[in-house]
């Protein structure tokens, strides 16, 4: 068996074990962790493609920046196993059931497609310069019309997140960002000007006091 | 090549541990590590057997798994940066055969290191999550969103970068800024793109939780931040990752914008020893890490001088101030390449 079939071979199996393990481990940061490296070894196909730069992309936008920020949300709101929600046991099989007719259409329709072979020589489509070639010249309008989309999807963020904050409190970007500071200000009263003021005038308070 | 390079790195980071207490000695007017050895020279190694014997705890409540990935994590994106940095030219056998001075060359060298960098925050969220302790798992979540925030301006800095060299091979980048000077104008990249330069640094200094920007480590609000609950040599590795951070960010800067290995007149030098002999590798090798141990010196003499900033401070400036600019610093870049050089 050639080297990369047998790199392949193990990937694959590398990424159906972990892909299970998002959906069956019980504690959620477990299933974020398994995502993380159901990511990697989806890279390692691309890399074995010959595709490093989407590999590397991959690692970078979903293993390096999405999945943190599920993590961030699921440390937040301190899930674990103990309060994930019971289904019952109706509901389940409807699950399996739904699934499974699901896969059903699937490998009926992965049946009768014809799918043409896969290039035998080693393809530089996936390399950064050609890749920038195809993206900028041939596919520029669905290019520019997806990252106008992703913008809009930003700015929508943003204002939903203006609504949610109170309109008595000052409303900082830091907030609107990340939701961060209610946490930080709250454990660090030290930051709060009012408090330090009245540290301040607390010794000339007592000194007065003393005279008095 | 990569057992040199780890343990070369290794070392550098031991020995950045010694010279950060002597700055801070020097700084502060203090005689600082001077019992071990000649100028306390054996000092890492005693703090590294201390750190050794001491009894190993994991608390209780812990998630034991986690727990001891969080170190582990942290150490191994530390040292995995370092594969893809040129740290001298090629080696000229006599036979013909070159010998490379880098693990791989990569095409995509600096998207790996983002690419690196973007899961350092992993070792630092599970451990502090896992330790199941309430400051810990704050200063995780700050570590986190400042690593993120700060991603973002210094990925828009390096595309101006990447704009003019056109390619996104550390090798390649290294060899377009060969020597000093050239064609009227300097060929070091922080000449042609100062502001980039700039950007750069400042979220290089946040992405390593360095002073200024040691928010996750703050210790009049947080304790000891997310390695609380960590002893022995988990807390070491957790100290020393930081350290071999710090070594291969200044690597990567001086990549990046201060030449690599190149040095004024090396042509000259070059053509006294030889192209490609061993003499000139090392002269190259001895240029660089001059270069990097004063990115270290500097990386200090900013962690003793300026204050901590505040939270809201700190997104202000990544998101406020940075991202901004180096937008800006992208369109000007690309206009100039447009206008004058096309």
């Amino acid at each position: 068996m050639p080297i990369q079939q047998l790199i392949f071979w193990i990937l694959s199996a590398a990424t159906l074990s972990c892909a299970l393990g998002v959906v069956l481990s019980r504690n959620p940061i477990h299933s974020v962790m398994f995502l993380v490296l159901t990511f990697f070894c989806i890279s390692g196909h691309y890399i074995l493609m010959n595709a490093q730069f989407i590999g590397i992309v991959n690692i970078i936008v979903y293993a390096g920046a999405i999945m943190v920020l599920f993590l961030f949300v699921i440390m937040l709101m301190n899930l674990n196993s103990d309060v994930e929600p019971q289904k019952s046991r109706l509901i389940q099989l409807a699950g399996v059931l739904s699934g499974g007719s699901l896969l059903l259409v699937l490998l009926a329709a992965f049946r009768s497609t014809n799918l043409a072979p896969l290039e035998e020589r080693a393809s530089d489509i996936g390399l950064i310069s050609n890749l920038g070639q195809a993206l900028f010249t041939k596919y520029v309008v669905p290019f520019e019309l997806s990252s106008i989309l992703f913008l809009s999807a930003m700015i929508g963020a943003i204002v939903i997140g203006k609504k949610d904050s109170h309109p008595h409190r000052e409303v900082t970007s830091g907030e609107q960002l990340d939701g961060m500071d209610n946490i930080v200000k709250n454990d660090a009263p030290l930051i709060d000007p009012s408090l330090s003021n009245a540290r301040s005038v607390t010794p000339e308070h007592e000194h007065y006091e003393a005279h008095s | 090549m990569i057992a040199i390079i780890l343990f070369g790195s290794l070392g550098v980071a031991m020995y950045a541990t010694w010279a950060e207490r002597k700055v801070a000695a020097v700084m502060q007017d203090r005689r600082g590590p001077n019992r071990a050895g000649p100028f306390g020279l054996l000092q890492p190694l005693a703090d590294g057997l201390k750190l050794f014997m001491k009894e190993e705890i994991i608390p209780n409540n812990s998630t034991r798994f986690i727990f001891i990935l969080g170190p582990s994590l942290a150490m191994l994106t530390a040292t995995m940066t370092s594969a893809v940095v040129p740290w001298g030219p090629d080696i000229v056998l006599g036979s013909g055969s070159a010998i490379s001075l880098q693990v791989a060359d990569i095409n995509i060298g600096i998207l790996f290191i983002f690419g690196v960098l973007s899961l350092g925050v992993y070792g630092i969220m599970l451990g502090g999550w896992a330790s199941n302790n309430k400051f810990s798992l704050l200063s995780a979540i700050r570590a986190a969103s400042q690593a993120i925030s700060y991603e973002l301006p210094m990925g828009l800095a390096l595309i101006a970068l990447l704009m003019m060299s056109g390619s996104l091979s550390l090798h390649d980048i290294v060899g377009q800024q060969h020597g000093f000077w050239k064609d009227g104008w300097f060929t070091w990249y922080v000449f042609k793109q100062p502001l980039g330069f700039f950007i750069f640094l400042v979220c290089s200094f946040a992405e390593l939780n360095r002073a200024p920007f040691d928010l996750p480590e703050c210790e009049n609000e947080l304790n000891m931040g997310y390695h609380q609950e960590y002893s022995s040599m988990k807390l070491g590795f957790y100290l020393f990752a930081e350290y071999i951070n710090m070594f291969v960010s200044s690597a990567v800067i001086v990549t990046l914008f201060f030449g690599g290995y190149n040095f004024p007149f090396m042509d000259v030098v070059a053509a006294k020893l030889g192209e490609g002999s061993v003499l000139m590798a090392l002269i190259c090798i001895g240029a660089f890490m001059t270069k990097i141990i004063c990115f270290i010196l500097f990386f200090m003499f900013v962690r003793w001088t300026i204050p901590r900033f505040r939270y809201d401070q700190l997104m202000n400036l990544g998101w406020k101030s940075l991202i901004p600019l180096a937008l800006v610093n992208m369109l000007i870049t690309g206009g100039v390449i447009l206008w004058f050089f096309n």
